[in-house]
């Protein structure tokens, strides 16, 4: 149940609060259990979903925990940001002429009921006495570092800021992921043993020798570096990038300056360039601090990134969205932000990935008012380690080349999560983050 | 001993202090030219100082108190703790192996930066000159550090109440006029100084540094707050720099960036003034 856009948009509380116990066991009790589960396929990770269904409509909630946890470390943080539709939900099979199962409402319900009544400690195998380091302490490095310390093995994580979680920290608001949620889940990983070291970046204050001196090397360190769009006024005073702005607010706590000293600019009129659940994020947060916010995506509604719900509490929170629309220029002078310089795409018919193309309506430029601009445009992989690292082999993305097993070009280095699959998703960092481990763990007991 | 425990906390002046902070991580990796931030607690701010010494697990850091981190951190004694230092950050200086001749210049708090640098140069077997500069007598730090490993050592201050009167950009010029050979030039001090001061070697085709002090968050190259202007590319000082070639840098891009915040920081000093908040004693 969402709470009340015009109450909302006044806190950072959470804007879904859930379903209740018997909400969740009626629609556990509408899935048809189908022999050949469909929404399985569609979950990154694989999760046993009829089973843990299965045993909500039996009113076993810790069991469903259990079945869940097998295969997804964070669900209480998947159960509220994967992109359902496009992956479980999206192939449920009462989906084709009903609503499908909420499965990432039933998933958030379980982990919820676990960690209020107090979740227990999976046991760690023996020691094996083998070392492995972690660089980045995402949802990558986290679900990496849980693996194998269940395998028994002694894990270190470098996380180079100075709170550990990655974008689950820095990036994704509390009114959509609870910090203390995330800190949960960080310290059922330290309960498994894992050390995680913050402000040690790994490159700078643990050197590549260093690194290499581990047993096993895994690299989860994201797609953090911010894209500009490489517009004139970018520079002006009032232009952020996503991750600047979202930095200032979710970890430096800037909505609560001056008694936090990080300030950030809020203008009264925002524009938000881009289309995806970090454009959403932006503009859901300039609108809490109480901007008028408009959100500027080249091309149509439908071809946004961004997850539905996201779209649908953007718009219920009064964002006003200006699609097929394309910034050329950021406006000022006297050193501020006045406006953004835009013009109107034409829509073509939609390419093999589904996305329709786009191209500048000639004479359709106009200026929109704006003292404050974000431009979430994208992200790269940050170059601070990996420029340290000249034998590892790159996509032509600058991703960081992996085989199945998340080997990289380098021996007993591996990689997963945003670093080498470019932005995605949560539960994909996590998938891949996993592999890697079972990878390391096979490699580290030949 | 706590984590980042101030070891020993003096004031250089009556503006500038000096502080040796336990941070193995960031002391045993840092090299001449890298800074690192601060987080003096939670509510606080990351600020990013330059590393101006290490000695084993202890790094020292010199900074003038301008604003309302700077005079928290100033008023922290020996023993205190911060609850974050993360570093070393930024690309190290560009040092050659030797057979150079270097001249470092420091004006303001920049100075601080120069002890470091100057060692290093001099330890690669180079030969150093220095030049440091400040307002006036009371304001000049490091003379003594700086004096013991320079070649050759320049004083100025702005009033003559010590040194030479004047800039420190008086003695870098008659050097480059001199016609002895100069390899390099380093400027580190306030946006204004390294601005005006470049432009002394820029007709002699003189390599020179200076260090870019933009307003940072992250310093991981996470954020681009701290872009800069640079050959008219976009670098993230951070990361990139922080130092860059002094010739190609758009001072106008990086001193209106400086001035983002003037109002919020203003406001932020009121605040704390009024709420005498002291809150750096007890680090969570
Ligand atoms: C604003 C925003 C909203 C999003 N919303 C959603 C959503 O709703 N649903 C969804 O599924 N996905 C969402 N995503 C994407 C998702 O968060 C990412 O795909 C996921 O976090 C990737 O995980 P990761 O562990 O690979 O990287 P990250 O989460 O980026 O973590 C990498 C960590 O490595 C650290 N690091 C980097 N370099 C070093 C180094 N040299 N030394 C030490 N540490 C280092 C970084 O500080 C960081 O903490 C969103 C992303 C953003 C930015
Ligand atoms: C790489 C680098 C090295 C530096 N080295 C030193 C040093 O050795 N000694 C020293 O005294 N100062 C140094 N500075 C400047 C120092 O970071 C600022 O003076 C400090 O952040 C001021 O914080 P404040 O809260 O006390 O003041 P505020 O009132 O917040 O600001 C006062 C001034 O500091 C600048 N500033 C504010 N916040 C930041 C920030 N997060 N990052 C950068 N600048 C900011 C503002 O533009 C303003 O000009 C360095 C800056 C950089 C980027
Ligand atoms: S992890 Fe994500 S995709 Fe998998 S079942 Fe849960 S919500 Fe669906
Ligand atoms: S596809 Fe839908 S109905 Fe079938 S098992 Fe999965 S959740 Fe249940
Ligand atoms: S300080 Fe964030 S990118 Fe440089």
């Amino acid at each position: 149940m969402d709470r009340n856009p015009n109450l909302r948009i006044t806190d950072f509380n959470e804007v879904d609060l859930g379903l209740s116990r018997e909400e969740v066991i009626a629609e556990a009790k509408r899935c048809i259990q189908c022999k050949k589960p469909r929404c399985i396929s569609g979950c990154p990770v694989g999760i046993d979903i009829p089973a843990f269904i299965q045993a909500i409509a039996d009113e076993k909630f810790q069991d469903a925990a259990d079945i869940i946890k097998k295969d997804n470390m964070l669900p209480a943080v998947c159960g509220r940001v994967c992109p359902q539709e496009t992956q479980c939900q999206g192939e449920c099979i009462l989906g084709k002429k009903d609503l499908p199962i909420s499965i990432g409402q039933l998933e958030r319900f379980v982990a919820d009921f676990e960690r209020k009544k107090g979740a227990k400690c999976p046991k760690c195998a023996p020691a094996t006495g083998k070392k492995v380091a972690v660089v980045g302490s995402g949802p990558a490095g986290l679900a990496c570092a849980a693996e194998l310390a269940r395998r028994g093995h002694s894990v270190t994580v470098f996380e180079s800021l100075h709170e550990a979680g990655g974008v689950l920290m820095y990036g994704i608001p509390a009114f959509r992921m609870p910090k203390d949620i995330v800190q949960y889940e960080i310290d059922q990983v330290k309960r498994l043993g894992v050390v995680i070291k913050t402000n040690h970046i790994v490159g700078r204050s643990v050197s590549v020798d260093e690194l290499l001196s581990y047993d096993a090397v895994f690299l989860g360190t994201g797609a953090g570096l911010p894209y500009f769009m490489g517009i004139p006024g970018e520079n002006l005073p009032g232009v952020y990038s996503a991750n600047e702005f979202l930095t200032r607010v979710n970890l430096m706590g800037a909505n609560k300056f001056p008694e936090n000293d990080t300030p950030v600019k809020v203008g009264k009129k925002v524009v938000v360039v881009g289309g995806g659940n970090v454009a959403m994020d932006a503009a859901r947060v300039a609108r809490r601090m109480g901007a008028e916010v408009t959100l500027m995506y080249r091309r149509g509604e439908a071809d946004m990134p961004a997850r539905l719900d996201e779209v649908r509490h953007a718009k219920e929170e009064g964002i006003i969205f200006m699609t097929a629309t394309n910034p050329i220029a950021i406006l000022g002078g006297n050193n501020t932000v006045c406006g953004v310089q835009a013009v109107k795409m034409e829509l073509g018919t939609a390419g093999d990935d589904g996305r329709c193309s786009f191209y500048p309506i000639e004479g359709s430029e106009f200026a929109v008012e704006a003292d404050v601009v974000i431009e979430a445009i994208g992200q790269g992989p940050n170059p601070l380690l990996l420029r340290m690292l000249p034998e590892l082999t790159r996509n032509r993305n600058g991703s960081v080349a992996v085989n199945c097993l998340g080997e990289t070009s380098i021996q007993k280095v591996y990689a997963g999560g945003d670093v080498a699959t470019g932005a995605a998703t949560v539960i994909l960092a996590m998938g891949t983050a996993k592999e890697a481990a079972v990878a390391i763990d096979h490699m580290l007991k030949k | 001993m706590g984590k980042y425990t101030i070891v020993q906390a003096r004031a250089l002046s009556e503006a500038v202090f000096e502080m040796w902070i336990h941070a193995p991580q960031v002391a045993r990796h840092a090299k001449a030219g890298q800074f690192c931030i601060i987080h003096a607690d939670g509510a606080g701010e990351r600020v990013p100082l330059t590393i101006s010494g290490t000695n084993g697990d202890n790094i020292r850091i010199a900074f003038m108190a301008v604003g309302t981190t700077t005079k928290l951190l100033a008023t922290l004694k020996t023993g205190d703790e911060l609850r974050d230092v993360a570093g070393p950050l930024g690309m190290p200086s560009d040092i050659a192996e030797g057979g150079e001749t270097v001249v470092i210049v420091g004006g303001g708090v920049g100075v601080a930066c120069t002890p470091i640098l100057a060692q290093a140069a001099k330890d690669a077997g180079n030969y150093v000159i220095g030049i440091i500069g400040a307002r006036n007598r009371d304001l000049l730090i490091f003379e003594d550090d700086m004096r013991a490993i320079c070649n050759e050592l320049y004083v100025t201050t702005d009033d003559g109440s010590y040194g030479i009167k004047g800039f420190a950009s008086g003695p870098l010029k008659e050097l480059c006029e001199s016609g002895r050979k100069i390899d390099k030039v380093w400027i580190i001090g306030p946006g204004m100084m390294m601005k005006v001061t470049s432009e002394v070697t820029r007709p002699f085709g003189i390599r020179t540094y200076v260090s870019l002090n933009p307003v940072m968050v992250d310093g991981t190259g996470m954020c681009g707050s701290c872009r800069v202007t640079v050959g008219g590319e976009m670098k993230f000082a951070c990361v990139d720099g922080p130092e860059f070639d002094a010739h190609e840098v758009d001072w106008n891009d990086l001193m209106t960036r400086q001035r983002m915040y003037l109002s919020e920081e203003k406001q932020s000093m009121e605040y704390h003034e009024e709420h005498h908040v002291c809150r750096c004693r007890k680090v969570e």
